[in-house]
């Protein structure tokens, strides 16, 4: 059962955002997607994507502490990929073959519907930041995503003092909690507060 | 504002900065006042999805990172596909699509020349036929000639071999026993190389003096050591036009043998009144060409040259009056001034198998390629 130790411990190191973990993924599987994208009908480009994604979603999984490994991360993973490639097939509709494989799949409908969900909410985010224009975007984007401290975000962005920059980030982050609420109430029928 | 200060609280709240004096106020205040406690729930959901949204960039920006450094120390075989890759994963993705553009431009292209076949009008250059002989055997000669090619390339060559293979034919004749012949400019039109058959199958080699292309004529000359020259020819060449009506025989080789057509002159011009010809009542057939239409007198009248296309039958020859004028012409450069134009018949009188008996020998199957 070392394998399967070696498996824990990577996926914790992922949880933990441990790069050499992200590496050891990403090096042990890489290759197999990529062959399962090209040879359906993909390019290298389309595999990084549909890799990356799946990489997502791993995380997401690990990160949410509900994550059991019932499987091997690499059938977990190929799994996703497999049904992210799908999806992309169908979309791009382009033709192919890929009903075949030889191997081993994990059921992982639910995993994909989280994800999906939770891309939305991020890309709608994302949209909403780059929608509010600068100096905003950095703005929010220091103190939130970077966790710099006003002080710092004065000098940064040539406030006179740390005050003024507060005074700016306030009417930005009013901004842009308008814009996620009004969607997360739209998207969400349960908004229940 | 007090805005401003209430959400600094709120942050500072929720991420636990406050000291716990201040935190058993504001916790206080939560409860008694029912906004700022939505405002901290609110807020406290907007920075949840804010850390999650930062951590999801975050992960990102690292696989990104991760991927250029392992495609960088070559740990994965991440390779933007360039080249012959780029072609074959092309082709396979497109594949489907290029053969249905190819099916659709088949189609089209099929549709389009037979439409221009059925619509286009026919030209009206059609309606006369040159009567010279195509030879059926281009595929012979293709093959000859491919043979010829491979031989000289492997070194074999060998300079005795002869093409036996001529694209053109027709018909042409003696006017000076010392072996000038007349025949059609078209049948040795663009000839690299003519030689004449007489009926015993005798072949000679000739070489061509001159080409009249608007007057249809040209004037070969038989340059072959086993020709023998004959003193004077049996048959003339009439200067002054014939009747409408005259009886005329031609000789000619629409195949190898020679063969004998007879008819009637029809009119003493061509067609659309053209002065150069006359139209005749004979079934001439390609290969007759360059032949020399006989009136019973046993004289040329005319040189055999097209037919109507349209109408079986109707023929048109050379007048043959432009032979002398040919002639008269060549014999300007002096080295032709010996050319003597026959202007009596000898079989005059005869009956016409044996006219052409007498004739014959001096009528020759032209080939040329």
């Amino acid at each position: 059962m070392k394998a399967d130790h070696n498996e824990k411990e990577i996926l914790r190191g992922l949880a933990a955002n441990d790069r050499k973990a992200i590496e050891t993924l990403y090096r042990d599987h890489f290759n197999m997607i990529q062959t399962l994208v090209i040879n359906n009908n993909g390019s290298s480009e389309e595999a990084k994507d549909v890799f990356q994604e799946a990489m997502i979603v791993l995380y997401e999984k690990v990160r949410s502490g509900t994550f059991e490994l019932n499987c091997q991360i690499k059938t977990y993973l190929y799994s996703v990929c497999r049904r992210l490639w799908l999806k992309r097939l169908q979309q791009l509709s382009r033709f192919s073959n890929t009903a075949e494989t030889d191997e081993p799949l994990v059921p992982v409908d639910e995993d994909m519907d989280d994800h999906e969900k939770r891309n939305e909410e991020f890309e709608m985010m994302e949209k909403a930041i780059s929608g509010l224009g600068e100096p905003c975007r950095s703005l929010l984007e220091a103190y939130y995503l970077q966790q710099q401290n006003m002080q710092e975000i004065a000098a940064n962005f040539g406030y006179t003092n740390a005050d003024n920059a507060k005074n700016q980030k306030y009417k930005c982050l009013m901004r842009l909690k308008k814009i996620f609420f009004t969607h997360y109430k739209n998207g969400n029928g349960d908004g229940g507060y | 504002m007090g805005d401003i200060k209430i959400i600094d609280a709120i942050e500072r709240y929720i991420r636990g900065e406050m000291n716990p004096d201040e935190r058993l106020y504001f916790e206080n205040l939560r409860k008694t006042n029912p906004e700022i406690d939505q405002q901290v729930v609110e807020h406290t959901l907007f920075l949840q999805q804010m850390n999650r949204f930062g951590e999801w960039k975050k992960f990102r920006s690292v696989l990104n990172e991760v991927h250029t450094d392992l495609a960088e120390h070559g740990k994965i075989n991440y390779s933007r596909l360039t080249g012959k890759a780029r072609v074959v994963y092309l082709w396979k993705r497109y594949k489907r699509v290029a053969a249905i553009a190819a099916i659709i431009a088949g189609v089209t292209t099929l549709t389009f020349t037979a439409m221009v076949n059925v619509f286009s009008p026919k030209a009206d250059s059609e309606k006369l036929t040159e009567l010279s002989r195509e030879f059926q055997n281009y595929k012979a000669q293709s093959r000859t000639q491919a043979n010829e090619i491979n031989k000289i390339k492997t070194g074999l060559n060998n300079s005795k071999s002869v093409i036996n293979d001529f694209k053109s034919g027709g018909t042409a004749f003696l006017i000076d026993g010392k072996g000038y012949l007349v025949t059609n400019a078209h049948i040795i039109r663009n000839s690299s190389r003519i030689v004449v058959v007489n009926n015993k199958n005798e072949e000679f080699s000739v070489t061509l003096v001159k080409i009249y292309a608007e007057k249809d004529i040209a004037i070969l000359r038989i340059d072959d050591e086993n020709y023998k020259p004959v003193s004077s020819l049996p048959y003339a060449i009439r200067r002054s036009p014939s009747d409408v009506a005259e009886p005329l025989y031609t000789l000619g080789y629409p195949r190898n043998d020679i063969v004998y057509t007879e008819g009637y002159l029809s009119a003493r011009t061509g067609l659309n009144g053209d002065t150069l010809s006359c139209q005749l009542g004979i079934a001439a057939n390609h290969g007759n060409s360059g032949g020399p239409v006989f009136n019973h007198e046993g004289e040329v009248i005319g040189v055999i040259s097209t037919k109507e296309t349209q109408s079986e039958g109707v023929a048109f020859a050379i007048q043959s009056k432009y032979i002398f004028d040919a002639v008269d012409e060549l014999k300007k450069d002096s080295s032709y001034q010996s050319i003597r134009i026959p202007v009596k018949s000898s079989v005059h009188g005869m009956d016409v198998r044996q006219q052409v008996k007498k004739i014959q020998d001096f009528v020759f199957l032209v080939k040329a390629n």
